[in-house]
């Protein structure tokens, strides 16, 4: 796909968008009766304004359809394919649906609705929301406020990093609709953007996940059904309901349509697992092939042993299998999925063990200490790869530590509040089952590769 | 979830707060053909997670857990 490749060397921060000449002054009070201007074309669809004000955003997609009914909204996005963007990729309409039905199912009681933006990024590898919220906060806050209006929102929030509530603030204050739009920031931890969290902490309390048994869309925040969406999602949503599911489905696979914003990053010491290392943020096809995705970022495919998709909860994919592309059913045959777009490339020299030990450590002490296997497990996990990095061979009292750290991930899978055992013990499984030659390296003794 | 064998249709789903329980293990001794424990005293159903299937049989077994428990941790979901 050559012309992708050019928009996407533009990059996210000095990409042109060739609209700037579609440009027009544009009065809040008129927008219903602005013609709609043509979408965006090329993967440049989100970051398409280029500027983060409200004049260019407008000049650029338009006015946001103002009162999207939540049956049109869902069929929408049904069409449209889209699933959340948060890592977990639910079909968008979905929640949109489960919440919509509620007020015509229990009309005497209705309870108020709550939607939240999430931007809480707890992984240390993925910029993208944090990015996305700098450079096109508009179409999060339409996203946002579509989707409220579709449900008949009584309470709207946007939950986002501290660093990046000032450009939110401004942009809320650029128009005139956006100010029962509730900002909070978000904890800074790894848990702090899985959705239970979420709503722990827009109830005041702390920032971690709760047990569960009724979907937050039943029941959420104070008990009220409540709608969480990651703000890109909400962006995707803001482009949908202006130019159409056809429009959407113009890039991408029909396992992944559309756009994505991925973090692309490369060179991970030990040292640098709990901040991550500065990586690029793109806007892609969906469905793009590995080996595009590093050669875009400028990274030189042969200097990878492996690429970790999805993050610290994801899974290697060697260098063998970069042909793949970033979608569910390219990935599948590695436990891995496009997840929130975290792309993070192993350099070859580097001994993937010490890395994966790292980060078993740093998820351990990120668990919210509530789950006993958790807080258990989660050590045990980082014990026995950091022995296992360390070129240790003495069996434990099972077989050897591989086969422990296996067992301990089998243990703690499925055993907690929230995902966070299970994404960790997905990681251990594929770090195992991805580096096997470098484990057998470690278990006789004989790895010869960079150990930082 | 699991690549182990349903069991025909379970009657209920024994759901585990995973946040309450702290491995008192009750449950692991009203329940022993369904839950054992784990190296550090959490009830353990292996390939089921935080909701275990409950044959017809145990029911009365799991309400009793479910009543026992002395941290509450435990529901019985009953299919709708």
């Amino acid at each position: 796909m050559p012309a992708l490749a050019g928009r996407l060397t533009t990059g996210f921060v000095e990409f042109r968008t060739g609209r700037a000449q579609t440009a027009r002054t544009v009065r809040e009070d008129r927008v219903m009766t602005v013609d709609v201007l043509a979408p965006p074309v090329g993967t440049a669809r989100m970051i398409a304004a280029g500027a983060p004000d409200h004049a260019r955003h407008l000049a650029t997609f338009g006015p946001v359809p103002r009162s999207v009914t939540g049956a049109d909204l869902v069929n929408a996005l049904q069409d449209s394919g889209l699933t959340g963007r948060g890592g977990a990729a639910f079909p968008s309409w979905r929640k949109i649906a489960a919440v919509s039905a509620l007020p015509a199912r229990d009309k005497a009681r209705r309870r108020p609705v709550v939607v939240v933006g999430n931007a809480a990024e707890g992984e240390p590898l993925s910029a993208k929301d944090a990015t996305l919220l700098r450079m096109a906060p508009h179409l999060v806050l339409d996203g946002l406020l579509v989707v409220a209006a579709a449900v008949h929102a009584d309470r709207l929030f946007l939950y986002a990093p501290h660093s990046v509530l000032p450009s939110v603030a401004s942009a809320v204050a650029e128009r005139t609709d956006a100010g029962r739009i509730e900002l909070r920031p978000s904890a800074d931890r790894f848990v702090a953007g899985e959705a239970s969290a979420v709503v722990s902490t827009l109830s005041g309390r702390r920032a971690v996940p709760r047990d569960t048994t009724e979907r937050l869309t039943l029941s959420g925040l104070g008990g009220n059904p409540t709608l969480l969406h990651n703000v890109e999602t909400l962006a995707q949503i803001a482009l949908i309901v202006r130019f159409g599911a056809g429009w959407f489905r113009l890039l991408g696979t029909a396992d992944e349509p559309g756009t994505r914003l991925v973090t692309v990053s490369a060179g991970l010491h030990t040292n640098q697992v709990a901040t991550g290392v500065p990586g690029r943020v793109l806007e892609i096809a969906g469905g793009t092939r590995l080996r595009d995705i590093l050669k875009f970022t400028g990274n030189d495919l042969s200097a990878f042993s492996a690429v970790l998709v999805g993050g610290y909860h994801g899974a290697w994919v060697p260098s063998t299998a970069f042909d793949l592309r970033l979608d569910r059913a390219d990935l599948r045959g590695f436990g891995a999925s496009p997840g929130a777009g975290v792309v993070l490339g192993l350099e070859a020299a580097r001994c993937p063990l010490p890395v994966a030990a790292a980060i078993v450590t740093y998820l351990a002490n990120e668990s919210a200490g509530q789950c006993g296997p958790c807080v258990n497990g989660l050590p045990a996990l980082a014990d026995a790869l950091r022995r296992l990095a360390r070129g240790e061979r003495t069996p434990g009292p099972t077989a050897d530590l591989a086969a422990e750290a296996a067992r301990l991930a089998s243990v703690v899978s499925g055993r907690g509040a929230c995902h966070h055992p299970d994404g960790t013990a997905g990681f251990v499984l594929s770090t195992l089952t991805v580096f096997s030659a470098d484990v057998a390296a470690h278990l006789t003794g004989h790895c010869g590769k960079d150990h930082s | 979830m699991s690549n182990r064998a349903e069991p025909v249709r379970p009657a209920a789903l024994l759901h585990i707060d995973w946040t309450a329980c702290d491995g008192r293990a009750l449950c692991t001794e009203i329940l022993p053909d369904l839950l054992t424990r784990d190296e550090w005293g959490y009830p353990l159903a292996l390939g089921y997670g935080s909701n275990v299937p409950v044959p017809a049989r145990m029911l009365p077994a799991a309400d009793d857990a479910v009543a026992l428990c002395p941290r509450l941790a435990l529901s019985l979901v009953r299919p709708d």
